[in-house]
């Protein structure tokens, strides 16, 4: 299991949510994954992708002007 | 095309907008027992997203995308396709010309039905489903218009329409026994009752409903902006930033070499942030003001007469001066006082 990270900032939904999908599309089952943006919408986007396609929202920050979302890889 | 036997599960791959149709259609699949999966295409002008990230006085809404909301409600996987540099050349040649504004949706269909062809094929799955109506939308949804999009994307008889497949000739999947030709629909015009009676059939609430199309080219002022980009370019082309800053602020072109964009509130001027790197702007500084990013090359007297326009929009608008700064692409700083544009000045037709 390895931790990878994702600089999705200034885009705009749904790019973060493309960013992930194709960054997880090479990722280990396991595999962790945060993603950084700063498009609100990447709170309610990105956790219901991952929902959809089986995939663990292990956490969420946000500060004023970042969300951080980590995702870990559906084994 | 996969070559399974008839026992085993078909697999159909539905186009997913956001909006009820597709929704439906997907489900009256589903119903029949096939395994269906969706997918999303994202052109750059989706009217998903974007706006609601941006503009602040939407913040209480909740946000969702309403293709993975739908995704969602059936169960069933969604897969986001960016063909952001592909739909180029769509928007920029439609050889079936333009909707009532800059909407090509023949060529937008055709293409996205073929691009779903050959995710179909790429995939292993056996047809493609989309949630169109005869005869709902002007242009792309005629009868005559139908078969253009089933010959000319390659789908041939791959292409099941579930809610109006009754009104049209029977497909492979149909012929094939793969689906069941009387548990298919048959609605047609622009009557939404039939859909809205099948929706709460299947208890599906809060859908969306879009008013104009599933994009911002259907939008008169967004497409009177896209023009005016390419005017100015003097050639019609694009990059996503482009397009996104379209949906952004004030648009305001003062003489034909530049243009500003003026953030209207806190949500647009923290967006327009992001793109000082860019971007020539105009930041007031003696009073709350709008940020306002510069497009093109100005001359010291243009820049004077932008910040003259910049300060109208702030506070400052009935002071006497107000303080501006002005920083080029370069990162060259100047600061001054300044008279704010009488409202009276601003002429209507600077206004994109
Ligand atoms: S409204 Fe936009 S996305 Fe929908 S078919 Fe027309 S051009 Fe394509």
């Amino acid at each position: 299991m390895s931790l990878h990270k994702l600089d999705a900032r200034h885009t705009l939904c749904p790019m973060p949510v493309i960013k992930t999908q194709n960054k997880i599309a090479g990722l280990e089952p396991g595999d962790l994954l945060e993603v950084t943006c700063t498009d609100p919408g990447a709170l309610s986007d990105i956790p219901a992708w991952c929902r959809i396609n089986g995939h663990t929202v292990k956490e969420t920050r946000e500060n004023d002007d970042e969300v951080v979302i980590v995702v870990q890889v559906a084994s | 095309m996969s070559t399974q036997p008839n026992s085993e599960k078909k697999r159909a791959v539905a186009l997913i907008s956001g909006g009820l149709d597709s929704l439906l259609a997907a489900k009256v699949m589903l119903e029949q027992g096939i395994h269906v999966e969706g997918i999303n295409f994202y052109t750059g002008f989706c009217v998903e997203g974007h706006t609601h990230a941006i503009r602040k006085k939407d913040k209480a809404k909740p946000k969702r995308n309403n293709a993975l909301w739908s995704a969602e409600q059936l169960g069933i996987k969604l897969h986001i396709i960016d063909i952001i540099e592909e739909y180029k050349d769509v928007l920029i040649n439609p050889k079936h010309g333009y909707g009532a504004n800059m909407n090509p949706c023949l060529d937008c269909k055709i293409f996205m039905i073929s691009k779903a062809k050959q995710w179909m094929e790429e995939n292993g799955f056996d047809f493609i489903i989309t949630g169109e109506v005869i005869g709902q939308r002007p242009m792309s949804q005629r009868k005559d218009l139908l078969p253009i999009v089933v010959q000319e994307s390659g789908a041939d008889d791959l292409l099941v329409r579930p809610l109006c497949a009754k009104n049209l000739e029977a497909t492979l999947p149909e012929r094939e026994g793969w689906i069941d030709r009387d548990k298919m629909k048959g609605f047609s015009g622009r009557n939404r009752k039939p859909q809205m009676a099948l929706a709460k059939e299947y208890g599906f609430e809060d859908y969306a409903t879009p008013a104009g199309g599933c994009c911002f080219l259907t939008d008169k002022s967004y497409s009177d902006k896209l023009v005016d980009l390419w005017k100015a370019r003097n050639k019609k082309e694009y990059e996503l930033d482009d397009i996104m800053l379209l949906k952004v602020g004030r648009h305001i072109r003062p003489a034909p070499h530049f243009k500003l964009i003026v953030s209207r509130e806190d949500g647009e001027n923290k967006f327009l942030q992001g793109y000082k790197k860019n971007f020539a702007f105009i930041e007031i500084k003696s009073h709350n003001g709008p940020l306002t990013l510069i497009d093109g090359e100005l001359s010291d007297d243009d820049l004077k007469l932008a910040s003259r326009i910049a300060a109208r929009f702030s506070q400052g608008r009935d002071a006497d001066v107000v303080t501006v700064k002005t920083t080029t692409k370069e990162g060259r700083e100047q600061q001054f006082d300044i008279p704010p544009m009488p409202t009276s000045e601003v002429k209507q037709e600077w206004y994109i």
